[in-house]
């Protein structure tokens, strides 16, 4: 690993890596059963140093800000390196949100530049906010031959000629403005300098260290906090590889990992439980015999690793189970969401671990990471060293709000100094989560304080950010809410949105406008939908200036109704 | 030349043979996460189903944003 202490920046930190690592392989590129491309450090560098060029001819300088929309691909570090090469602050965008969402987040960070897949240009060219469109220069790849581009650029001619002039940046220097959420209502932006990122490498790569020959396998799209992190400055700066699937499918997933040998890998709780389950099934297809004996090897594991895990004896006891993840896999991170003990605990119980941590892009991606000194299904683990985790406001079970302090918080949210101001509090991010220590130090998260949820694809959905496709329907008034956040349960499971709705004077909760709040629910993205709805019977409490009175209004809620009887499925 | 509507009758009764659920309880303008009840990796697969069936290759963003069997029906149809 390159010292990081000596660098101001991450491109300065990259620049190094490339010269140090330079015939270490850096990315692989696969796409279903066929591999695309392989790139050492230099031919990466080679790869991005004209596209660099091509920035600086255009007059891309220190703090342009140059936006990335792609799925996960060489493509992507290729275009982030020639960015922070010229010192810009890189804005990395969900490439799963809508066109709409996209142009507004690019209009909102006030791009110069965005580079981006043929087909996702397409969709935002044919979207109703593209006549505000206002990106200087935009390059795609992937563009087919004839295809319209409407004045963006092949990635291929994105070249220009000669070296470009590196920009140094010091710490306190915008790195990255990453979304936290709000496409619909009020976007936060969360601005991360080049010192929140260098001291959350430090501390992850402590616990979690990268070398040549590692093989991190790129799965969460590279714009999300963990994989910017663990997919790329992490294996980056340790001359480690970087395995991106240009597909998703489950069945090419699987077979990645001992086609490529893969030593990590970070996912969501969502696909975590999606591979339990598949391993899950061939276990119970297993002839009895061998099934018996297998149950046995698994609790001989159980037993033999309580205190600690033992790699090198899971893999002897479970050779088959190890050898379908490659033989080298060493920990599976998670986070972004909540994860079922229950799940955890399989992995473990095959030898399997599953770093299982606590993060918000806010904080600079991890707060706290579990160590397996022993294991904790239970907990997200301990702080990570350098961070600061205390409990303010603690009831009398001593569970409170989590509030952080750490060199990886962020510097501020992008033009709002009123959330700012409300979520940094004399240096402590208030994280809006509930949590309590326990006696061994490990955080536990009992649910939120904050109106919003977290799919279990580690999305966070605000109500506000919704609320607006319901703006037509045909009632009094209306509120979405988190369901938790009205009747708090002491979970971070199976968090959904509901709406409240108080009807006109005497109007029904009819089949038509049941049908009616379905077709504008389903104009939103699946995971942003509501689920069910409650039927309010007076009016909203508001304020001065009209806005609706949510914590007022929750509180009415909860103390006049409950969940069971009140919470209508939609 | 198979018309959109013929393509989406055999989405159906691959959805329908691959979930084990009912061909009668499903609609071409059905929300293939609700009427189905599976998540976005058990959309993914499918669509690998749909693949090997029509004999076409749909990249991931082909059914990104897209929710019932109508639309996939004529991205498929597209590619064809």
């Amino acid at each position: 690993m390159i010292d990081l202490k000596k660098h101001q920046s991450l491109g300065s930190a990259l620049r190094e890596s490339l010269e140090t690592f330079a015939d270490e392989t850096c990315l692989i590129e696969a796409d279903r059963e066929r591999e695309n491309h392989r790139l050492t450090y230099r031919q990466f560098k080679e790869a991005s140093l004209p596209l660099a060029k091509f920035l600086e001819d255009r007059g891309f300088k220190s703090d342009s800000r140059g936006a990335i929309i792609m799925t996960n691909q060489s493509r992507w570090p290729i275009a982030a390196y020639a960015i922070f090469y010229r010192g810009g602050v890189l804005v990395p965008l969900d490439y799963k949100l809508t066109a709409a969402e996209q142009l507004a987040l690019l209009a909102h960070c006030k791009a110069e530049v965005l580079v981006t897949e043929y087909h996702l240009w397409r969709a935002m060219t044919q979207a109703a906010g593209f006549t505000e469109f206002n990106v200087g220069q935009v390059i795609v790849t992937d563009a087919p031959r004839n295809a319209e581009l409407h004045g963006a650029l092949r990635w291929e001619e994105a070249k220009g000629a000669g070296g470009p002039d590196f920009i140094p940046r010091t710490r306190q220097d915008w790195a990255c403005i990453v979304y936290s959420s709000g496409t619909g209502g009020r976007p936060k932006g969360c601005v991360l300098t080049h010192d929140n990122y260098l001291e959350q490498c430090l501390s992850l790569t402590a616990l979690y260290p990268f070398w040549p020959g590692v093989r991190y396998l790129s799965i969460l799209p590279t714009n999300h906090a963990i994989d910017f992190m663990v997919g790329f400055i992490g294996p980056f700066v340790c001359g480690a590889t970087v395995v991106h699937l240009r597909t998703l499918r489950p069945e090419y997933v699987r077979e990645a990992f001992p086609r490529y040998q893969i030593t990590y890998v970070a996912l969501v709780p969502l696909i975590l439980k999606n591979l339990q389950s598949g391993l899950q099934k061939r276990f119970d297809e297993l002839p009895q015999l061998k099934r018996l004996i297998f149950n046995q090897l698994v609790n001989l594991n159980r037993a033999l690793t309580r205190t600690r895990p033992n790699l090198g004896l899971s893999r002897k006891l479970l050779k088959q189970v190890h050898e379908a993840f490659g033989g080298e896999l060493r920990a599976i991170f998670t986070g972004g969401a909540f994860s079922d003990p229950a799940i955890l605990q399989f992995f473990y119980d095959l030898g399997i671990q599953v770093a299982n941590g606590y993060g918000l892009t806010e904080a600079g991606t991890a707060i706290t990471l579990n160590d397996f000194a022993p294991f904790r299904a239970d907990t997200v683990g301990k702080p990570l060293p350098g961070m600061e985790v205390k409990i303010i406001d603690r009831d009398p079970e001593g569970i409170g709000q989590v509030a952080v302090r750490s060199k990886t918080i962020m510097s501020h949210y992008l033009d709002d100094e009123e959330l700012t101001a409300e979520s940094i509090v004399d240096g402590w991010l208030l994280t809006g989560d509930l949590g309590r220590f326990d006696t061994m130090g490990h955080l536990q998260l009992f649910g939120r304080v904050k109106n919003m949820i977290v799919t279990e694809e580690g999305k966070n959905v605000y109500p506000e950010d919704i609320e607006k496709v319901f703006e037509a329907l045909p009632v009094k008034e209306f509120c979405v809410f988190a369901s938790n956040y009205v009747w708090p349960e002491r979970s971070m499971l199976g968090e959904k949105l509901m709406i409240v709705l108080r009807l006109n004077e005497g109007q029904q909760f009819s089949d038509q406008l049941r049908a009616e709040l379905s077709r504008h629910n389903n104009t939103l993205l699946n995971f942003k939908r509501i689920s069910g709805y409650v039927l309010w019977d007076s009016d909203f409490p508001r304020t001065a200036s009209m806005k609706i009175k949510r914590v007022a209004l929750a509180e009415e809620i909860r103390s006049k109704f409950d969940r069971q009887t009140s919470l209508k499925e939609l | 030349m198979r018309t959109t509507e013929q393509i989406i009758d055999e989405i159906l009764n691959l959805a329908s043979t691959h979930f084990k659920t009912s061909r009668q309880g499903l609609s071409p303008d059905d929300d293939f996460f609700k009427t189905l009840g599976i998540d976005s990796l058990q959309a993914l697969e499918l669509l690998t189903r749909l693949e090997n069936h029509f004999n076409v290759e749909l990249p991931d963003y082909e059914v990104q944003g897209v929710n019932d069997f109508r639309t996939l029906a004529e991205r498929i149809q597209a590619r064809l």
